[in-house]
């Protein structure tokens, strides 16, 4: 039985969206040429790539179903309360292979000590060979043959796919020469060749290391990759109307319009941002507590707390872009063409949106972009504090904050925090290096202050 | 100055009675205050009279706005409104949940936050403008494109991690300073030491490529040229003409943050155990006490409010041109 969450709903709307906005640049000449000047730098395209591939996962991660329950008679199918989604369905191994507790990255045996009952009668302290882990291995002196195996067939379904790649990037390169094709290609040999050997060890053991309560890490990585995407994307779906609109009335209309919102952004900015967010989710978690009745499973709970929590930064963060587009909007509302569309008669609503916001897109398109590391980095502090998302719902900011005491464990547990890390840093310098194509190749002097930014 | 200095002191009361406006509506009327007593006295201790008396006791048994039972003026001073946010505008916060003076609370905790905030920030300060000028005076070389990538990677590495990071590699691994705590006095230098270093570590990024981009801007002006055609070199050009001129940009911007300085950082104090107003906030909040929320974020807009003015004042005092009216 298929699931339509909200936040599923929003992301896929948002690609539809983003999908028909590249169509219609795509046949304009004046849209297309500053996207053309972001895609001739090396470093958008290679940042693209990486994006690309996160965002095939949050996709994925994004159309859930219950599954059927296998029931003997026929007619009224029963389905599961467990909510999954197609990432679940397609690393089934990852899933549900859970361990007892932590063990290292590729272990065979587990991070704690217990006891163990010995072949021949009597009992011992020893490590525990695992449930799943290298479970496969009769003797654990085949282990290093077995990785090495592994990591050698998932290599070489690496190669195949960047023979193909090659094979593309050369269609493409002598279609658009412009286009640093190679950069891209570069960036797709990379993670192939990371996430290939990851996925056919995967299947024997756990590739990242298992957390306190037995959990693949490399799992939760792949599923906190879907709540970062949803927090930096819908934030900005909820941000970008009020900012806009606001905005551009503001620089437009003067006079007591523009006090008015300049009043409210004042007074918006001038409370600390992390209290505002942390007041507003508070309030929204006890509504939601009294309210048990508003959702059928967990997952739609999970949701909704991830929702109002974009709602939530969204309202707080949309003081910085309606601050930049009332000055660009005050300054346009001088010129001639505006002076003459009035004369001529023409209403405010339609100089507002054909003349007014067409020509402040590029400064909304920058301050996407650049809201998207804000917000994912936002995220994790704000899951830290305590008022992030719900702690069901896996996301890098809980992954950390697991983390912080199982460093001071002896030995440590480095690796939850290590791949929080590896796949926050790569999504957010991705994020960072698009950000600044797209501001290159838009307009250099425009200088946004990223939301989330009093939360870091 | 001093006229216009009061004009915006006046201008400051709306957007603070704004701000208690929005602090009412989310604490009181969004959730009763019987929730919170519910949510305060947990699942298990919850009866009508337990409810009554947790409200009692905290003066939330009052009508929110408007008392009709009082008499006279009273109608509108013995209310939750007039006790619980006007009397924020007196400084008067009233107590936490532990029965503790909040007041009293933010004068003690405010001096072990400015002990590691004003360290950060000057220290930071005087790091990312030397390494912006760096960056700038190698303008369009490897130095400066392979700088800006680590400000860029820097940017993209979230504070938790160099304070997770930094603690297990200083204090647990190789035991140079201890991993949390404070004292008073001199002593509090060991327990500074790591979380300032971490403090400046994780702002560079972000700050050193402004002031790069400043320098630059700078670099094109008019007056750069005539410096260099007069044959100054490239040294005394940066440092005699172009330091001084973009510091301008560079110390009013950063003017706005010198009050909230005040405030602390959430992150540090709460890892390091500093016992300074952002480990109180972050306390608070995790304790959902919100007395204590409330005071902070009256507190915070306070400062926030000072820190626009004092901008404004600043580019007065560096430039001569802008006059106020």
């Amino acid at each position: 039985m298929p699931v339509v969450l909200v936040t599923d709903l929003l992301l896929w709307l948002l690609v539809a969206v983003g999908i028909g906005y590249a169509r219609y640049c795509a046949r304009r000449p004046h849209l297309a040429a500053p996207w053309a000047r972001v895609f001739r730098r090396p470093a958008a395209v290679a940042a693209s790539v990486v994006l690309a591939a996160y965002l095939v996962v949050a996709l994925a991660d994004s159309l859930h179903y219950r599954p059927a329950l296998a029931q003997g008679g026929a007619g009224a199918r029963a389905y599961s309360v467990e909510v999954l989604s197609l990432l679940d369905a397609l690393l089934p191994a990852l899933r549900t292979r859970s361990e007892k507790t932590y063990s290292a990255p590729l272990a065979t045996r587990s991070y704690a000590k217990e006891q163990v009952e010995l072949p021949g009668g009597g009992i011992a302290r020893d490590y525990p060979r695992l449930r799943w882990g290298g479970a496969h291995l009769a003797d654990e002196s085949e282990w290093a043959a077995d990785v090495a195996r592994r990591v050698a067939q998932g290599l070489g379904v690496a190669a195949a796919l960047i023979g193909l790649a090659a094979l593309a990037t050369r269609r493409l390169r002598r279609r658009r020469p412009e286009v640093p094709w190679q950069a891209g290609f570069w960036t797709f040999a990379a993670l192939a060749a990371l996430a290939c050997p990851a996925f056919a060890l995967a299947q024997g053991y756990h590739v990242l290391g298992t957390d306190k309560v037995g959990n693949d890490v490399f799992y939760l990585a792949l599923k906190s990759v879907r709540t970062s995407l949803v927090i930096g994307t819908v934030t900005t779906l909820v941000l970008l109307p009020v900012g806009v609109a606001l905005g551009i009335m503001a620089g437009y209309f003067r006079g007591w319009v523009d006090d008015a919102i300049q009043y409210v952004y004042t007074t918006l900015n001038s409370i600390p941002g992390v209290l505002l967010i942390a007041a507003s989710v508070l309030m929204m978690q006890v509504v939601m507590d009294r309210h048990p009745e508003w959702f059928a499973t967990a997952a739609e709970r999970a949701d909704a707390k991830l929702l109002v929590l974009c709602v939530i930064l969204g309202f707080t963060s949309w003081t910085g872009l309606a601050r930049l587009l009332r000055g660009e909007a005050l300054k346009l509302s001088q010129l001639e063409y505006i002076q003459a569309a009035h004369a001529l008669g023409v209403t405010h609503a339609r100089i507002l949106s054909r003349h007014i916001l067409p020509n402040v897109a590029h400064i909304v398109i920058i301050a996407l972009v650049m809201d998207f590391s804000g917000l994912v980095l936002a995220e994790a502090v704000l899951s830290y504090v305590g008022v992030g998302v719900d702690p069901s719902t896996s996301s890098f900011g809980t992954m950390i904050n697991a983390a912080r005491l199982e460093m001071s464990r002896e030995p440590p547990v480095w690796w939850t925090l290590a791949t929080a890390f590896a796949f926050m840093l790569v999504l957010v310098l991705a994020a960072n290096l698009f950000a600044d194509a797209v501001r290159d190749g838009f307009d250099p002097r425009v200088r946004v202050a990223a939301a989330g930014a009093g939360v870091r | 100055m001093f006229a216009y200095i009061v004009r915006r002191l006046a201008y400051a009361v709306p957007i603070l009675v704004g701000v208690n406006l929005v602090t009412f509506v989310l604490f009181f009327v969004v959730n009763s205050p019987d929730d919170m007593a519910r949510m305060q006295l947990g699942a298990k201790r919850v009866t009508p009279e337990a409810i009554a008396k947790w409200k009692a006791e905290r003066g939330y048994d009052k009508p929110l706005v408007w008392n009709a039972e009082a008499p006279g003026l009273e109608k509108l001073t013995r209310t939750i409104f007039f006790e619980k946010s006007v009397r924020l505008f007196v400084f008067d916060f009233g107590f936490s949940e532990d029965r503790r003076d909040i007041g009293r609370e933010i004068a003690a905790r405010m001096w072990p936050s400015l002990a590691l905030a004003v360290p950060v920030f000057l220290v930071g300060l005087a790091v990312c403008v030397s390494f912006a000028l760096l960056l700038a005076f190698f303008r369009a070389t490897y130095l400066d494109f392979w700088g800006v990538v680590l400000c860029v990677a820097m940017m993209s590495i979230s504070t938790l991690f160099y304070i997770i990071g930094g603690q297990y590699v200083f204090s647990k691994l190789w035991r140079l300073v201890p991993i949390s705590g404070y004292a008073e006095g001199p002593d509090a230098l060991k327990f500074l030491v790591l979380p300032v270093a971490i403090g400046v570590v994780a702002g560079i990024g972000a700050s050193t490529r402004w002031y790069r981009t400043i320098f630059l801007e700078e670099m094109g002006r008019e007056y750069v040229r005539t410096a260099r055609a007069k044959g100054l070199a490239e040294s005394a050009v940066l440092f005699g003409h172009v330091l001084r001129n973009a510091l301008i940009p560079i110390l009013t911007g950063v003017v706005a943050v010198i009050p909230l300085l005040f405030l602390g950082s959430l992150l540090m104090e709460s890892f390091f155990g500093i016992p300074g107003l952002g480990s109180y906030t972050i306390d608070a909040i995790q304790a959902q006490d919100f007395a204590v929320v409330r005071a902070m974020v009256f507190v915070g807009s306070v400062l926030y409010i000072v820190g626009l003015i004092l901008t404004d004042l600043s580019y007065t005092l560096v430039d001569p041109r802008i006059r106020f009216d």
